[in-house]
């Protein structure tokens, strides 16, 4: 019997129109091998998201008994005592010098791409090409590059050597939000300056930026959350600094959080280990709170240009 | 004038990864002049007599990348599959920023906690595999503590989860509901629909997805370094500890005992370099086929 005349008869083999129509045979095969793997996708996801949960619950036990106010605006005393206030100011000084190095390269070469350069032009795709693979470089290396450029010319290790490896951890990130959030600029907006006679890099100025500068900061806010949790380059260019003091001058070693967590993890005395974990906390959740602001922020401006 | 300060910034982007290449290499001379290139596949590492071989590092950054991979492709196309063609709209709009969120955490805070909650963790999970699995050889006998391969593979999968997931889901998300739709009145389920139409057609997107977050798990080094124990040795099993390029430099490069011991950290580092372009150039080759849009969010990942 063909699965349609059973569905219709029923398993008697007579019309009986009160039997429910469950799929049999083959097509119940198929339903059984879509349901399951549905079923399996879904579980995936859970277990990313569980996988989250876990970490950020797992820091955050072990985290939360260091935190208070004194943990974040003293300096430390000894080896557990005190707060972490200098690492606090030393990551904010360079990932603030990164981010004020990379923010004009990057937004100027997403310019570059979306402004100036044709859609079909060389020289775009190789630059395009070089910022790929930018984003792709091992943060370390990046780390082994400057380096060799400046801590070994220079013979000291510096916060500024941060700033620079942390910029270039940046810029890729940067040109691309930026080429992401100018490429939404309508085009009418161009046209429109272009056919009022105004020059392209005055239509650039106080057309297209403006409407873009959204965007561009949400953007760079993702950038600076990336760049404020990278150890590998500061492990390698700033990591002799004086661990109980305040310090602004950049040309020498600078105290970061990063640093804090990573020279403190294997000491034998629970109260600093109890510190790197409240300072990986308070890290956590700075980098958490901005991913999540400027992706909704992000979200709000799109939708509004998109419009 | 603008036109000019836009063109100087594309061209300090290429600069710097040319000076980045040369830089590397001229720093690695020593080494690369000892030891030539024997260095990528000699084993020994004792920078104390001055013999230094990446062929341990080279394994452990291979097996441990391989595990990570094995793991994360078929979950994170799973979960792409999941936001892209199960979840409700609104689902997905909680669940995908959620799973991204996992590249958002910083790789010290993945150190951290991989070497106080997981490896105790893989320390109890070990025997188990070792008696289940123990007659295939990546199985062998457990080290005592959980500082492994396996902790290594398991933290990289965690951090390269959200890429392959996120892409993948970008792309399920791009395939005409035309395409979906003909299929679906045919009478195909849903299961069919990703089997016949949109795997096939995005599968070129996939494997650059893939590559990509390959390319992250071998260059990753501070994570890794607390969980796989900077063992030189070449084991068969991922129960040992083990040791990779890039966490083999966070580990000893502040405590070089000597100049050729610096050089050959950057040796290792103009070897991942290669690689990392290498991956790169590949994902975009693989993805340039379909012009896949690999922004993710504003580029956080």
């Amino acid at each position: 019997m063909s699965i349609a005349s059973r569905l219709v008869l029923g398993e008697s083999g007579r019309f009986d129109p009160t039997a429910p129509l469950t799929p049999s045979g083959n097509l119940r095969r198929r339903t059984v091998v879509d349901r399951t793997v549905r079923v399996i996708a879904t579980a995936a996801a859970l277990a990313a998201v569980a996988m989250l949960v876990i970490v950020v619950y797992g820091v955050f036990v072990r985290g939360v008994s260091s935190l208070s106010l004194a943990f974040a605006f003293q300096t430390p005393q000894g080896l557990a005592g005190g707060g972490i206030f200098n690492y606090l100011v030393g990551t904010l000084e360079v990932v603030a010098l990164g981010a004020t190095i990379a923010l004009p390269i990057g937004v100027l070469t997403g310019l570059y791409l979306t402004e100036f350069a044709g859609p079909r032009s060389r020289v775009a795709g190789s630059l395009k090409l070089a910022l790929d693979v930018m984003q792709g470089l091992p943060t370390i290396v990046v780390g082994l590059f400057i380096y060799g450029l400046i801590v070994i010319p220079q013979h000291v290790q510096s916060g500024l050597a941060a700033s620079i490896a942390l910029a270039i951890v940046m810029v890729p990130l940067m040109a691309r939000a930026s080429q992401e959030v100018l490429l939404l600029v309508p085009n009418s907006l161009r046209e429109a300056a272009d056919a009022l006679g105004v020059n392209r890099w005055r239509t650039v100025l106080t057309v297209i930026l403006p409407s873009a500068v959204g965007g561009i900061a949400t953007g760079a806010i993702l950038a600076i959350a990336r760049a404020a949790g990278e150890t590998a380059p500061v492990l390698i260019l700033d990591s002799i600094y004086n661990p109980n003091q305040t310090t602004f001058d950049i040309f020498h070693g600078v105290p970061t959080v990063p640093m804090l967590i990573f020279t403190s993890v294997e000491l034998p005395i629970p109260e600093a280990v109890a510190r790197a974990w409240g300072a990986a906390l308070l890290l956590m959740l700075m980098i958490l709170i901005a991913n999540i602001g400027a992706r909704v922020w992000l979200a709000r401006t799109r939708a509004k240009m998109a419009r | 004038m603008l036109f000019a300060l836009c063109a100087l910034a594309g061209l300090l982007v290429v600069v710097t990864l040319f000076d980045l290449l040369y830089q590397l290499a001229g720093d690695a001379t020593p080494a690369i002049s000892r030891f030539g290139l024997g260095f990528l596949g000699h084993t020994t590492w004792k920078p104390g007599f001055n013999i230094e071989g990446a062929g341990a590092l080279i394994y452990g950054t291979a097996v441990s990348s391989a595990l990570a991979l094995v793991l994360a492709t078929p979950l994170g196309i799973a979960i792409g599959l999941y936001l892209s063609m199960v979840a409700s709209p609104r689902v997905r709009a909680t669940v995908g920023p959620l799973v991204e969120m996992l590249a958002a955490v910083p790789s010290i805070i993945y150190g951290f906690w991989g070497l106080v909650v997981l490896v105790p963790f893989v320390d109890h999970l070990e025997p188990g595999l070792h008696d289940a699995l123990g007659f295939i050889p990546l199985f062998g006998a457990p080290s005592t503590i959980g500082i492994s391969v396996l902790s290594a593979g398991i933290v990289l999968t965690v951090m390269i989860l959200p890429i392959i997931s996120a892409l993948s889901r970008d792309l399920f998300l791009t395939v005409p509901e035309e395409l979906k739709d003909g299929a679906a009145a045919l009478g195909a389920t849903r299961w069919e629909i990703i089997r016949g139409i949109v795997l096939p057609s995005t599968a070129s997107g996939v494997g650059a997805a893939v590559v990509l977050g390959l390319g992250r798990a071998l260059g990753e080094a501070i994570a890794v370094s607390f969980v796989i124990g900077d063992v030189n040795a070449i084991h068969l099993s991922v129960l040992q500890p083990g040791s990779t390029l890039a966490e083999r430099i966070a580990n000893q490069f502040q405590g070089a005992l000597n100049n050729l011991h610096v050089a050959a950290m950057f040796y290792c580092g103009l070897i991942l370099v290669v690689i990392g372009m290498l991956t790169s150039i590949a994902a975009r080759a693989i993805a340039s086929r379909f012009d896949v849009n690999r922004t993710l969010g504003g580029g956080v990942l």
